[in-house]
């Protein structure tokens, strides 16, 4: 197991490098000036662009600014957004209220999908399994601002359940609707992932075994069929962990909740792309190590794995 | 042990049940994987409604006039704003006073074009890649799927949204497919070669090679061609996807210029308005809905239809 | 036809039920699919008596296994007994609730299944799933009686050392050691029937007979009835004091072991033994049993045929077609972390070949046979050693002779369902090596895709057709039409008639064997199975971990073995045990 993680690791440095690389390539490799196009709409104050051009090298030739800029991410220094505030400080701040958004998105996504997967597995084809595949075929569809508007208009405007945005109040009940509506758009893949597999496990050879041991269903289903079936759908929901806090940029926008999302989101829409690059880099390297641990996480479960 | 004598029973020779060992009997209708999917499709109905929903959406794309004569940004006026419907338009009015039937008419093709386009550059960069890294394995293997990885670790959402907050001077639907596909390639690339790693190690591969084609022959002449299920099914469903991503990079504001009508444009300039006009927020969502969930549909659909232990479920 | 509900009516406890311990009667079972109900078991009526070993025979799709998963009602979810009745020990099981059938299976029925790799839940340890079984039928209470049980239970089956290995998890057990874990499972309860479902059909013959004569040990002491479910007679018999022939869902013939292997009655059961190579081989030095002028297949009667024929041709003074000299194979193995492991698959191996004679290649999994008909057909490069084939040498040739080389050596592989291109009419796989070499022109192809086809006796009408419309037997006999499309002189059969049913296994090797006399060719037969050496080759190279142990011609071998394993091997062919009279 030591080894594996070990391994794991090893493998993540030249992700870790490339993923680094490919961002800074991204912007400043691009035609046209790098610090217009980090000013994107703004007009540029000499005070600022000479601090970015300190900040990203851009004096020096390529891979030695690519270099120092690598140095800047490893010792933790990411600059400053455009009201000048320390960008770690400023995630610092923000990272909790996005990781408990997130937390509760993905616990919800994982009920659904082990509770309604389960049953739609058990009785594959019959009523709820139809309604419930089409229900989630549906739901998946729906982008997740649209999903979003759905509930700000109904629950928030119109029956007037919940507020229409979070604001200040980042308690775990002023965020559910949120993260229940990411919740219902993405649970579908660890639904269908847990109805396939109970399908499949439920004609695997050995549950036909448990059954000839003088099992009975209420042990063989829980045992032999759900806990099968769980590995797959544990680690979707943990690489949906993943992916939403690296993704929760336009809900965080829309429901106007303070975390890291919103942050991104308001440096989208205000044009500051250098906070947006920044950003991005610290997501997509929180989403690197989630990764990771989603992939140690699947040896925990699986014996077969753990056992090289 | 009591020990009986167990009777000696021979079953009645039915003369015309003659042994016949391994004879050949054919049925009527040819049968293989795609002809077998394709009779699968033709029987089910919400193969139809996705159809349907496609084919409509793609003439909309091509051909916006056959379905609506207003143009979609001439003769707005702002008197009309956030209007509800009238004679000839008939879902009403946006905030700037144009007429939503015919945006949403119009926005249909910077839709289908961005998801066709995705789902081309998708392919193009994906499956070669997949392919090859599966095929020949070892250092070619290590290497193509080491780049694919660095490129599966950035969320191919937050790379558009860095690749188009830069472009600010180069928004069109050209730039917006590259940056979707630019990162979106990766999952494909892994789908393909899980695939041909699978069917490579099948008996028709060697026994292509023993007789004497060559590697890269034996690849696309019987690999990839049987890699191509997943693929399918992952590309209807990605043009959906990328359709979705548009519209958010639109919603951004990091999408198309506003002039261009796009869904997304058009429901984050309605969405101001949530309280006071939900309808003009509501039309744009729906029609990105319905045909996102028509791709996606259809990709199922497909999925299930070339799964032959699916549909004998069925 | 008998009312389910009346026959309901022997509810003695059990002890005191005296007669046949399982009573079928007029069993019918029948499947839903998407072209309606398929029957499976029609009419199927016989006995067990307590501690008597039964078994059912039959080729795949007989209704062999949907007779004995029906007892314990273990079908799968489409399946459904239609009528008749099952009495177990004197009580009826047609109509049971999955509940109180629960109380029957592991108690008085204990269930041995075909697979040990897929029968085992992966994810729990070996010891949960033994004292699963244990717990369920309340053989022991407290946790620690609990696992005392469960270690006697896997001693029992023969796992010496279970109280180190309970924590294991299946996949660090070797096929043989599931199985006997699955057999401890079984048997855990000390049942009164056992259902052994070819129960080592995926093993080697060697753990196949230890583990079938431990079977026996254990039953035996136990007094426990066996319902042996195998495919080949060879085995049945050996093992068995009754056998039942079925046949397309019905008993075709029934009776002692002996009587009906000495004197089968119907035509479907002559032929099946005609064409066993497990029992031809004991037949051989007998005549041929067949007296039906030859109108079925009589494995015993071709080997005749062929060994005959082999002496005429004087073999031994024919020309060398394959020889092969010193050749080895040495794969690294990556194991965790950094370090590799060398494996030497093939290890020294030199044979040659002669031109019109079959040599087998024999040994268990792993013993490198395949790997090294990968290395002769070029599919694989050696890591020492020379390969000349028909006067080229494989080393150092050049990509063009190579080519040119393929065209005169061809393979038919194993695998029936993935030896042929899926998405590939069946004429466009027999010529596919035309098109690749460039022989004739279109219609010429379309000729001589024709006359292949005549050649494997096929119709002509399944050139447009695909793979998943023929059976196993008539893709392997595709196989052998695209292995000949290029005339060669040698053909490599690698495992090329072991996923056959009997008869249509029989009818491929009688296609071989006639290929063989018109066309002069060369077969590298490779193969885990001496029986079937028997039949079709000339010269037999033994192998095992990678090395020859024994050469020699067919006769000599079977005859007079000099080396401890292959006498092994030879003990193990399935019906090896029974007294032929001739």
């Amino acid at each position: 197991m030591l080894r594996y993680i070990l391994r794991r690791l090893l493998q993540a440095v030249p992700v870790f490098l490339g993923t680094t690389f490919l961002i800074y390539f991204m912007v400043f490799a691009m035609p046209g000036n790098p610090i217009v196009a980090l000013f994107g709409d703004k007009t540029p104050n000499p005070a600022q662009v000479a601090v970015l051009e300190a900040q990203y090298n851009l004096d020096k030739p390529f891979f030695v600014q690519y270099v120092l800029y690598l140095k800047n991410v490893l010792t933790g220094d990411l600059g400053t957004t455009f009201s000048g505030r320390n960008v770690n400080e400023v995630f610092g701040a923000t990272f909790p209220v996005t990781l408990k958004l997130v937390l509760m998105a993905v616990v919800l996504e994982f009920v659904l999908s082990v509770v309604i997967g389960l049953i739609s597995g058990l009785r594959e084809g019959k009523y709820f399994d139809n309604a419930s595949v089409v229900v989630a075929l549906v739901l998946n569809s729906l982008p997740v601002f649209v999903a979003l508007f759905l509930a700000q208009y109904f629950i928030g405007i119109k029956w007037g359940l919940a507020p229409v945005t979070v604001g200040r109040d980042t308690s775990w009940g002023a965020m559910f609707v949120p993260a229940l509506v990411i919740a219902l758009t993405i649970y579908v893949t660890g639904m269908r992932l847990m109805r396939g597999s109970v399908i499949e496990a439920r004609s695997e050879d050995y549950v036909r075994t448990a059954y000839a041991k003088g099992l009975t269903s209420r042990r063989i289903v829980p045992v032999h069929i759900a806990r099968n079936s769980l590995i797959p759908v544990v680690t979707n929901s943990a690489a949906s962990f993943g992916a939403l806090i690296a993704g929760t940029t336009i809900t965080e926008g829309i429901y106007n909740i303070p975390g890291v999302g919103n942050t991104l989101f308001q440096a989208i829409i205000r044009g500051e792309n250098a906070t947006v690059v920044s950003f991005v880099t610290i997501l997509t390297l929180l989403y690197v190590i989630v990764n990771i641990l989603v992939d140690l996480l699947y040896a925990v479960l699986d014996p077969r794995i753990r056992y090289v | 042990m009591s020990e009986r004598h167990a009777e000696h029973y021979v079953a009645p020779v039915d003369d015309n049940e003659k042994i016949e060992v391994d004879s050949v009997r054919l049925g009527d209708r040819r049968s293989n994987l795609w002809i077998d999917a394709w009779r699968d499709l033709r029987r089910r109905p919400l193969f139809y409604v996705a159809l349907v929903i496609v084919c409509v959406v793609a003439l909309a794309a091509a051909w916006p006039t056959l379905f609506t004569q207003v143009a979609p940004n001439r003769g707005c006026e702002l008197a009309l704003s956030n209007g509800g419907p009238t004679a000839g338009h008939p879902l009403g009015f946006t905030r700037q006073g144009c007429d939503v039937y015919s945006r949403v008419v119009w926005g249909a093709r910077t839709s289908l074009s961005v998801g066709m386009l995705v789902v081309l550059i998708t392919a193009f960069i994906g499956i070669p890649m997949g392919a090859l890294a599966g095929f020949f394995g070892g250092k070619v293997d290590s290497i193509l799927s080491r780049i694919g990885d660095i490129f599966f670790s950035i969320p191919y959402f937050l790379a558009a949204i860095v690749v188009m907050s830069v472009l600010s001077e180069n928004r069109n639907v050209l730039t917006i497919a590259f940056a979707i596909a630019g990162f979106a390639w990766a999952s494909l690339a892994r789908i393909v070669r899980a695939e041909v790693l699978r069917i490579k190690n099948l008996e028709y591969v060697a026994a292509s090679t023993a007789v004497g084609r060559s590697r890269f022959a034996t690849l696309v002449g019987h690999v990839l061609p049987n890699s191509l299920t997943p693929v399918i099914v992952t590309l209807t469903i990605s043009l959906g996807s990328a359709i979705v991503a548009e519209a958010a990079l639109s919603f951004l504001g990091i999408g198309l210029g506003s002039s261009v009508m796009s869904w997304g444009n058009d429901i984050s300039q309605a969405q101001v308005t949530i309280k006071t006009a939900p309808m003009a927020l509501f039309w744009p969502s729906l029609f990105l809905t319905i045909t996102v969930l028509a791709f996606i549909m259809l990709g199922e659909l497909v999925r299930d239809g070339l799964d032959p232990k699916a549909r004998a479920r069925r | 036809m008998n009312n389910v509900t009346t026959s309901v009516v022997s509810r003695q406890a059990p002890g005191q039920h005296h007669g046949p311990l399982v009573a079928v009667k007029d069993l019918e079972v029948s499947f839903r699919t998407l072209g309606g109900s398929v029957s499976a078991v029609r009419g199927m009526s016989f006995d067990i008596w307590p501690g008597e070993t039964v078994a059912i025979v039959g080729e795949s799709g007989s209704g062999k296994s949907t007779t004995a998963t029906a007892l314990i009602n273990l079908l799968p979810s489409n399946g459904r007994i239609g009528a008749g009745s099952i009495t177990i020990d004197g009580r009826e099981m047609v109509g049971l609730s999955q509940d109180q059938m629960a109380s029957v299976r592991g108690k008085l029925v204990g269930y041995v299944p075909q697979d040990p790799m897929s029968n085992l839940n992966p994810v729990w340890s070996v010891g949960f799933q033994v004292e699963e079984a244990v717990r369920a039928n309340g053989l022991a209470h407290t946790r620690k009686e609990i696992k005392a049980r469960a270690v006697e239970v896997l001693k029992e089956a023969g796992l010496a050392d279970a109280d180190r290995r309970m924590k294991q998890f299946p996949h660090q057990f070797s096929g043989g050691m599931r199985q006997r874990v699955l057999i401890g499972i079984g048997l855990a309860a000390d049942p009164k029937l056992l259902i052994a479902d070819e129960p080592t059909s995926a093993l080697d013959v060697t753990v196949q007979k230890t583990i079938l004569d431990h079977l026996d040990t254990l039953t035996r002491e136990n007094h426990t009835a066996v319902l042996f479910i195998t495919h080949d007679l060879g085995l049945a018999a050996e093992r068995a004091s009754k056998l039942i022939v079925m046949h397309r869902g019905k008993i075709v013939e029934a009776g002692p072991s002996v009587e009906l292997l000495q004197d089968p009655q119907h035509p479907y059961t002559k032929s099946l033994i005609a064409a066993a190579p497990s029992l031809a081989s004991r037949r051989i030095r007998g005549a041929s049993a067949s007296d039906d002028g030859g109108t079925t297949l009589d494995m015993a009667r071709l080997a005749a045929h062929h060994h005959g024929t082999a002496e005429e041709l004087h073999v031994s003074d024919a020309p060398v077609s394959i020889e092969v000299k010193n050749l080895t194979k040495v794969f690294s193995i990556r194991k965790g972390g950094f370090r590799t492991e060398s494996l030497t698959a093939v290890d020294n191996v030199s044979f040659t070949v002669r031109k019109g004679s079959t040599l087998a290649l024999v040994g268990e999994s792993g013993s490198g046979k395949t790997t090294a008909a990968r290395m002769i057909l070029g599919l694989e490069p050696p890591t020492s050693g020379d390969i000349v084939v028909g006067g080229t040498n494989l080393n150092g040739i050049s990509r063009k002779g190579m080519f040119n080389l393929r065209s005169r050596m061809q393979p038919v592989f194993q695998d029936p369902y993935a030896s042929l291109d899926p998405q590939r009419s069946i004429g466009a796989i027999i010529a596919e090596p035309l098109k690749v070499h460039a022989v004739g022109d279109r219609p010429t192809r379309v000729a001589r895709v024709k006359e292949l086809l005549d050649q494997v006796s096929l119709p002509q009408a399944i050139a447009q057709r695909y793979p998943n419309e023929l059976s196993g037997g008539q893709r392997q006999r595709v196989a052998v039409a695209r292995a000949l499309a290029l005339k060669p002189e040698v053909v490599v059969l690698d495992e090329a008639v072991s996923a056959l049913d009997v008869l249509v296994q029989a009818q491929v090797l009688q296609l071989l064997a006639d290929l063989q006399e018109d066309l002069g060719l060369t077969y590298l037969f490779i193969t885990h199975d001496l029986a079937v050496v028997r039949v079709v080759a000339d010269e037999v190279a033994v192998m095992e971990n990678g090395k020859i142990v024994e050469t020699g011609t067919t006769d000599e071998i079977f005859a007079n073995a000099q080396k401890p394993y292959t006498q092994r091997l030879l003990d193990a062919i399935p019906g090896s045990g029974i007294e032929w009279a001739p």
